[in-house]
Formats: structure tokens, sequence, C-alpha cells
């Protein structure tokens, strides 16, 4: 039986702010260890997403995808996605949308409800550390993560929603 | 149209500027330009790589150890091949020859990558050309356009994708960030929960890969003139070949052939590649331009990847994967084997190959084996050479006293083909470009020449908010004429 909530953070630890969703997802682990939380979850981190995620959504209730952006909000930005079919033209990697549009085409239904928590990343260079501000926005993402894991409800992940 | 090889215009100053930029559904960013007269003759046509990938330095003072697992942070997209190339040039420095046990682990590692990677390819990245036409409907002309379209393929894709992670998972321990081939072996082997695990759908696989190579091979049927001659040039080719000749896409000698078939070399040591091969630079790109030292820079260059290997093997030692050779390299008098448009058939030849090693070695005992790490006499140098799912990727290191790398050469297969792609997209710029008015559905042209050889443009990361593609229309004295965005909706303005 699949875990209920499903979190994808998605990331590449050697390059700069592309590692804050995996470090995120870390702390998240170790939140919901703590909390005895952890049975509820399933947690999966990847440098990309792609076509076969689609797979690992089947029998969740809620989706969480977490990603570092560039020219995005500060600190981060919080939204349900609907599915979209054409942004998937531009690279190998899909976009947290077009998962679940490949989901919808797959299984002929429906997603589960579905969330994008985007970090604001400054630096995304090989070799690079995590930037002074990921790392402030880190710190404040992690307060509004614990709030969304103390409810993981879509109408209560909605009411949390920002602008984006 | 110019009579010059298209690569440095004559009178650049005159001549007006489009870019490309970067080259959708390819891996990482990369750029084209063109540069056309006031009549839109093409006189210039060059493939950049936008971004340094710069890891031979970010290596450098790491443990060797590490470097098997730090490496598949290069690419998100084939981690698994840069794992094994690092691992097979580390089992040198600790002087192992490996085990059973390991080599079947690995080898199964690595045919699941080249499954997945293949299907990935076929299905998502470049079937929406294949099937809907080069100058089709930009915004049905992707992944969710053939699952509307085409339900069973585009399902067919995603579940041979998912099989080839999970073979991927099973003989790695993760789905990223793998450990399991470590220097001189592995560190796990596959348990017989595991391999029932697989063996369970690895009939259907192979049957789902013999559809596939049908479909490449209806398509190319049915577009004959089309998929002959589009971007098509003769080179030499680069490949790593069994003992006996035949395919083996984990281990082997290094063969060149000439444009015309031809032995350069064969059965060569790649621990000393540097003899045969050589790198260029040229002022206009980060990637540099492998050729072979017996021919020279200017007419030296090669191509490798699944279209070389199929035609330059022997033979392919699994029999459904063999018979669709055959038939390839008889189809029409040999134009398939001889055409750019040929990587696609040739690489879901290589996708079944794949499978039907999978399966031999999911019955092979020695999976189950508990001898899995061997070492000898440490060396300074290190070289591991794989056939991965774009061609042959070449990793060097030199090992200090300290255990330290102190110097890192990586050839990744995309590099070997950068001049093969810059002839191909100037083909298609003589075919296609020269002297017509440009739209979108011509500049796609141009990538779908690209992305018949599978690119992989070195980046790994994909953060939310990149990837815009715009094209640019320069005057002479470089300054923007007009530029068309392509939106999230796929539409241009």
């Amino acid at each position: 039986m699949a875990a209920p909530i499903l979190i994808i953070a998605i990331g590449n630890e050697s390059r700069g702010d592309d590692a804050l969703a995996p470090l995120l997802l870390r702390q998240i682990d170790r939140w919901l260890v703590n909390k005895a939380r952890a049975e509820q979850f399933e947690l999966i981190e990847e440098f990309q997403l792609q076509i076969e995620h689609a797979m690992d959504m089947v029998g969740r209730e809620l989706i969480l995808f977490i990603d570092a952006g560039m020219d995005t909000p500060a600190p981060f930005s919080f939204y349900r996605i609907e599915p979209n079919h054409v942004r998937t033209l531009f690279s190998h990697a899909l976009t947290p949308e077009a998962v679940i549009a490949t989901y919808g085409q797959l299984y002929q239904q429906c997603s589960p409800p579905a969330f994008v928590l985007c970090v604001k990343g400054e630096k995304f260079d090989l070799g690079s550390p995590l930037s002074s501000q990921a790392q402030q926005n880190m710190v404040l993402v992690m307060g509004f993560m614990e709030e969304l894991l103390h409810k993981p409800r879509p109408l209560a992940w909605e009411e949390r929603c920002t602008q984006h | 149209m110019t009579d010059s090889n298209l690569e440095t215009a004559a009178h650049p100053e005159k001549l007006r500027r489009v870019a490309i930029d970067p080259v959708s559904r390819v891996e990482g960013h990369g750029k084209v330009t063109l540069l056309l007269d006031e009549n839109d003759h093409v006189h210039q046509v060059r493939l950049h790589i936008v971004e340094f990938r710069g890891f031979e330095k970010f290596i450098q003072g790491r443990p060797y150890w590490e470097a098997p697992v730090m490496v598949q942070r290069l690419c998100g997209i084939c981690p698994v091949s840069h794992n094994l190339a690092a691992s097979k040039a580390m089992d040198m420095i600790v002087g192992a020859t490996l085990t059973p046990t390991a080599e079947k682990v690995r080898r199964l590692m690595h045919y699941g990558q080249i499954l997945q990677s293949h299907a990935l390819h076929f299905f998502h990245l470049s079937s929406p050309d294949l099937l809907f036409g080069f100058d089709s409907d930009v915004s049905k002309r992707n992944i969710v356009g053939i699952a509307a379209a085409y339900p069973d393929i585009a399902r067919q894709g995603v579940l041979l994708r998912k099989f080839g992670q999970e073979v991927i998972r099973v003989t790695s321990g993760k789905r990223i960030h793998g450990t399991g081939s470590v220097p001189g072996g592995v560190n796990k082997n596959v348990s017989v929960e595991e391999r029932n695990y697989l063996l369970k759908d690895i009939k259907q696989i192979i049957s789902w890969c013999s559809d596939s190579v049908r479909i490449a091979q209806q398509l190319f049927e049915q577009n004959l003139d089309t998929y002959n001659d589009f971007g098509s040039f003769k080179s030499h080719t680069l490949n790593l070949i069994r003992a006996d000749g035949a395919m083996d896409l984990y281990h082997g000698g290094l063969r060149a052939r000439d444009m015309d078939g031809n032995d350069l070399f064969d059965h060569y040591d790649y621990a000393h590649y540097w003899d045969v091969i050589f790198e260029d630079v040229k002022p206009w790109s980060y990637m540099k331009f492998p050729f072979l030292r017996s021919l020279g820079p200017e007419t030296g260059w090669y191509r490798v990847g699944p279209l070389t290997r199929v035609t330059q093997c022997d033979f392919i030692p699994t029999p459904m994967a063999e018979q669709a050779r055959r038939e390839f390299m008889a189809f029409n008098g040999g134009s398939a084997a001889k055409a750019t448009l040929g990587f696609h058939w040739a690489r879901m030849i290589e996708m079944l190959h794949a499978a039907e090693l999978i399966e031999e070695l999911l019955h092979d005992a020695d999976l189950q084996g508990n001898d899995l790490v061997n070492l000898g006499q440490r060396q300074e140098r290190g070289v591991g050479v794989i056939e991965a799912p774009r061609g042959t990727l070449i990793h060097h290191y030199k090992v200090d006293e300290h255990d330290q790398i102190v110097r890192c050469n990586l050839i990744v297969s995309t590099t070997h083909n950068n001049q093969a792609m810059n002839e191909a997209i100037r083909q298609v710029a003589r075919q296609y470009i020269d002297g017509r008015k440009l739209t979108e559905g011509l500049l796609n042209h141009i990538e779908v020449a690209i992305r018949a050889f599978d690119p992989c443009l070195s980046c790994a990361t994909h953060a939310l908010g990149k990837m815009p593609l715009e094209v640019e229309l320069l005057d002479c004295e470089g300054a923007s004429v007009s530029t068309l965005t392509r939106s999230a909706d796929g539409t241009f303005s």
C-alpha cells in the first residue's frame, strides 16, 4: 500500500542552490521521524522529473513537488498545479504540471491533488555551495513546511497558497 | 548558397544572425546560430555549447573511491553511464580483475540504463517529430500530444522507461546516487527476490522492444526519400567492439573505420586512447572537437552512438536484435545504415538487444554470487570506457600517492559527435533553410537533426523558471531586428 502523501524533491546537490530541495527533504525526513509521522509519507529525491514519476503517484491522496527556482518569488512560492501539456516542450526533464498531465493520460483519470513548493535560489554553478540567500530561504521554508506537514490535506494546503 | 562548408562565413559582418537558443528537447543547453544574407541564403551554421561543464576541475583533490558516485552528478539523464565508466577506470587504479558476479551485476545495470534512455528518447523526445511531422502543429509536437494521439505507444514508452529504472535501482541499490558499483567490483549482488521481481515483466518488455523496432522501421519506410537524405553525410566511425567482433556495450577494444568502411584501427586497447584520439578546440564553442590522430583535426572527426555501433559491429550476440540488425543493414540497399535518421531505428535495435541481455543475465546464477570485489596492485592511472546510450564514453584519471585525483579527462559521447552534429545541421540548412523564409517548422528541422544524435549537453540543473526558447534576428551591426519567443503554451509571439 502506497503512503497517502508523496513528496518529490528535485535537484542536484553538486550544483549550488539546486541542492535546496534535496536538503529540505532531509530536514522533512528528520521532522517526520521525530514526530512519528513517517509512515504517512513517502519521500523521493530525484535529479529531474520524468515520465515514470506519474507511476509513483498511483494511490496517493496528496502530492508535493519541491524544487529550486530561478527568477521566482522569494523566499518561496507555494501553489496548486493543474495538468499542463505544452510546457513539456523544452527539455528531457518534465515540469510537475507535465507529470500530472502524463498521469491523466496513462490512467485516464485526474491525478491526486498536487502542489509545488518552489524555493528561490541564486547560484546554480557546478561545485558551488548553497548561497547565503538560499540558506536564509531554507530556514524560512522549513517553518512553512512544518505547518503543511501538520495538516496534510488539500483544503488546508490551498489556504496556504502564495502568489506565484 | 555559398560553396563553403558553412562552418565560418567569409564576410559575417554583412549577414544577419538567427539563433535557436536553447535547442529544445535535448539535455542541457545548446544553441544554434545561422548567418543568412538578404536573400535568406545560408553562409554559416554552428552548434554551440552554452554551458561549460567544468567537472574535470571539480573532481580534482577528491579521493579516487568517491569518483564513481561523484560523477553521477554530471548528468540527470545518464548518471549510470558515468558511474560505470568511472568504476572501470578505478578498477585499473586498484589493479582489479572483476569477479563474474561483479561484472554481470554491472552489465545488468548498464543494460537497464541503455533500455530506459533509448525508450525515453524514442517515445518521448523524438516520436513527436517522427509521428506528427517535423513542421507539424507545435502545440501537439510533444510527449502529451503523442499520448493523446497514440495512447498505447505513449504508455509503452513510460513502462519501458520504468522497467529500465527498476533494473538500475535493483543493481545500484537506489533510484539515484547509486553506490552499487565501486572500485574493483560491486557492493551488492542481485537477490533471488529481486531477480524474480524483474523476471515477471521481461517477456512483455522484450515484446514491446520488438514492436518498437517495427515502428521505427515503418516510419523509415513511409518517409523513405526524406529519411534517406535528411541531414545525412559521410563520416568516419568509432566504437567499442568485442574480441570476436560482436557488439558489446560494456567492454571491448576500440574500432575506428573511415567513411568508406576501411579499418583505421581495430581492437585497440583503450587504456592508451590518447595515442589514437586527440581533442581540438575552436574559439566559438566550449565543447572540444575530438579527432583521430592519424587523420588530423580537419578530416579526422568521426561519429559515435547507436547508428555507428549497429552498422560497425560484425554481429549482435542476441537473436532478435541480430535479426533486426540484418534487416536494417539490408533495407533499401543499405540506405538506412547511412542516414542520420537511421539513428532512431538503430537505437530501437539496441533497446531490443538490451532487453534480451537483461533476460539472459537474470537467468544467470552468478548474479546471486557473494564474491563481489577484487583488488590488485595499485596503479597511478586509470581509463574506463563504455558504450553509453549516446556513444563512446571515456573517463581518464590520474591519482597521486595520497589517493587523491590530480587529473581527470572526460570525453563524453556528445563531445565525440560534436563535429558530426555540426555536419548534420549544415546539411539540413542546405536542404531546407537556404533561400527560404524562416518559420518555426523550418527551424525545427535543425533541431530534428540534432535530436537524432540524442545529445546530452552537460547540464543537470533544471530549476523552475529556466528554459525559454527564443529566436532572435539581428542585423549586420548586431542590433536586434525582431525576436520570436515560444511561450509556455507553445505558441510563438
